[in-house]
């Protein structure tokens, strides 16, 4: 029971840190009607914004935090301008295939400049507490309350502010939005620069948590967000943190029962089922499309 | 008087097809202005090109003397332009408040930073375009659905809903694309008189597009008649009424008593 419940926080970490990925695909994917496969390339590169950050400055851990989200945001909103707009009204796969390259670019880069992975310094020194039979940590703590604090203004953010209003009013027709008034190509920037900025904070808990970075490591974990953006159905933003939490939930499970060989095999096969009976993914709704 | 709009030349193509072929005309402040045609006249591209959906691929548009030829739609809509469709396009899915806040927030200012951590001058400024909106739903008669899903109402009043949303905008000129498509005689007529309140209200200058050729003839001091994306006809009821042209290129057809 003890060890189920020691596992449960693992899982609540781990679907945490996808939550945060997840979201940047998501939100991406309302705007646009784009999968963003550059996503997970960002979430890499910003654990590496950190760790330069603190080879040159040992900064507290807040200080890193949003030093490195304000860099990735940048990020996010260049690769926006610069590959992604030119090609918005291009056909779907060009698209795709641009944003596939930019995630290569991105790797490519950064693995020309740092070949092998890095040890990532430690940005504060856990504390670990005993409480009844379980063990916490007070990382533990910092990462799911700093991805739950990030979830939760990000959803005030899209349900009351103008900006996120205009958000989800794109997401249902980016033709009538701007005769509005609405300036689109700047809410799209602004989605970009959130959504890669919650990439950004997954990237510095990332590397907290598991502390040795390397320039492939944002292909896996981007890709399991993306599965979990899906599982959620992708477009909601509810709907990729739930995707995220069940996906970190399996994923710590199934390797408590089974070898942890057989982990993604379980979680592509979830994912597989899940689309079968929910082509939409949980909280997935059919678009209806109309000219 | 100076017109409000003006329409210079204006010739749109599409690969092979010409929608419009060096169209012209004014609207005059305070007129209602109807366009009326066949099917595939070309009055919805007008619109389109008006409102900057399209680029023309000649010709000019004028609003306040100034060219706003190739801007863009945010900015038209700035500078006063607001339009509705003719397949209602409401945001279905966002609250009937939501869908006019829209509108009003293009005179907000969007400053992302100040909405982000809630500036209290950011917040003020939400709380004032809420009570605006609501003020103006009211006038509508759509106070008590405000927190309703816009796609949930009934189609009148997602009619009347799109015509509140363009004018949250608070425009000098609105075009409406059929605004009495899919209405009986009956509603039509209520149209009219809502029409009037809207122009009298609001002092706005309307262009229209419309199929009901009674509520075009009473309700407007001038029409434009296209056909085969060129104007064939310009004047006021009586003066179209009379062109022989218009009698053979559209009131004149056995079937079409629209």
């Amino acid at each position: 029971m003890d060890y189920f419940a020691q596992q449960a926080i693992n899982a609540i970490q781990l679907g945490s840190i996808y939550a945060l990925i997840a979201l940047g695909y998501s939100m991406v994917y309302g705007v646009l009607v784009m999968i963003n496969f550059a996503h997970g390339d960002v979430f890499m590169v910003s654990s590496f914004f950190c760790f330069l950050l603190l080879l040159v400055l040992p900064v507290p851990f807040v200080v890193a935090l949003l030093l490195v989200m304000l860099a990735t945001a940048l990020l996010g909103v260049c690769i926006e301008r610069l590959a992604y707009r030119p090609l918005r009204n291009a056909p779907r796969v060009s698209a795709i295939i641009t944003a596939l390259g930019c995630g290569l670019v991105i790797q490519n880069t950064t693995l020309s400049i740092s070949p092998y992975s890095q040890r990532m310094p430690e940005l504060f020194t856990p504390v670990t507490w005993n409480f009844a039979g379980l063990t916490i940590s007070s990382l533990q703590i910092l990462i799911v309350g700093t991805s739950v604090g990030l979830m939760l203004a990000l959803d005030f953010f899209i349900r009351k502010t103008r900006y996120g209003m205009a958000m989800r009013a794109i997401a249902q027709d980016r033709i009538t939005v701007p005769l509005m008034g609405v300036p689109v190509n700047q809410v799209i920037a602004v989605t970009f620069a959130i959504g890669a900025a919650l990439g950004g904070a997954a990237g510095v808990l990332y590397a907290s948590a598991y502390p040795v970075i390397s320039a492939t490591m944002g292909v896996l974990v981007g890709w399991k967000a993306f599965v979990a953006a899906v599982i959620g159905g992708i477009g909601n933003v509810r709907g990729a943190v739930l995707g995220a939490y069940v996906l970190g939930a399996v994923e710590v499970f199934t390797v408590t029962v089974l070898p942890s060989t057989y982990r993604d095999l379980i979680v592509y096969t979830l994912l597989l089922v899940i689309l079968i009976f929910k082509p939409y993914g949980l909280l997935g709704r059919p678009a209806v499309q109309k000219v | 008087m100076k017109p409000l709009l003006e329409v210079r030349g204006v010739t749109m193509r599409f690969g092979g097809l010409v929608a419009l072929s060096d169209l012209s005309f004014d609207v005059t402040p305070g007129h209602a202005h109807g366009i009326i045609g066949p099917n595939g006249a070309g009055k919805t591209t007008a619109f389109n090109v008006i409102t900057g959906i399209y680029a023309p691929t000649q010709g000019d548009v004028l609003f306040r003397g100034e060219s706003i030829t190739g801007c863009r739609p945010s900015t038209i809509a700035h500078r006063g332009i607001a339009r509705t469709f003719q397949n209602i396009r409401l945001f279905r899915d966002l609250t009937v408040l939501d869908n006019v806040r829209i509108a009003c927030d293009a005179h907000a200012r969007y400053s992302w930073p100040g909405a982000m951590i809630q500036l209290p001058s950011a917040r003020q400024a939400e709380k004032e375009t809420i009570g605006r909106c609501t003020d103006l739903l009211e006038k509508f008669g759509l106070g008590n659905e405000i927190h309703e899903r816009a796609g949930d109402l009934p189609y009148g009043s997602q009619r009347r809903l799109e015509i509140a949303r363009a004018m949250a905008l608070q425009p000098s000129l609105l075009l409406l694309d059929e605004p009495a498509a899919g209405m009986n005689s009956a509603e039509t007529l209520n149209l009219v008189e809502f029409l009037g309140w809207l122009r009298d209200h609001f002092s706005v200058t309307m262009l229209l597009i419309e199929h009901h050729m009674q509520l075009v003839m009473t309700f407007c001091d001038r029409i434009t008649v296209l056909d085969f994306g060129k104007t064939i006809a310009e004047g006021t009821a009586d003066e179209v009424r009379k062109n022989p042209e218009v009698i053979e290129a559209y009131l004149g057809q056995e079937d079409g008593h629209e």
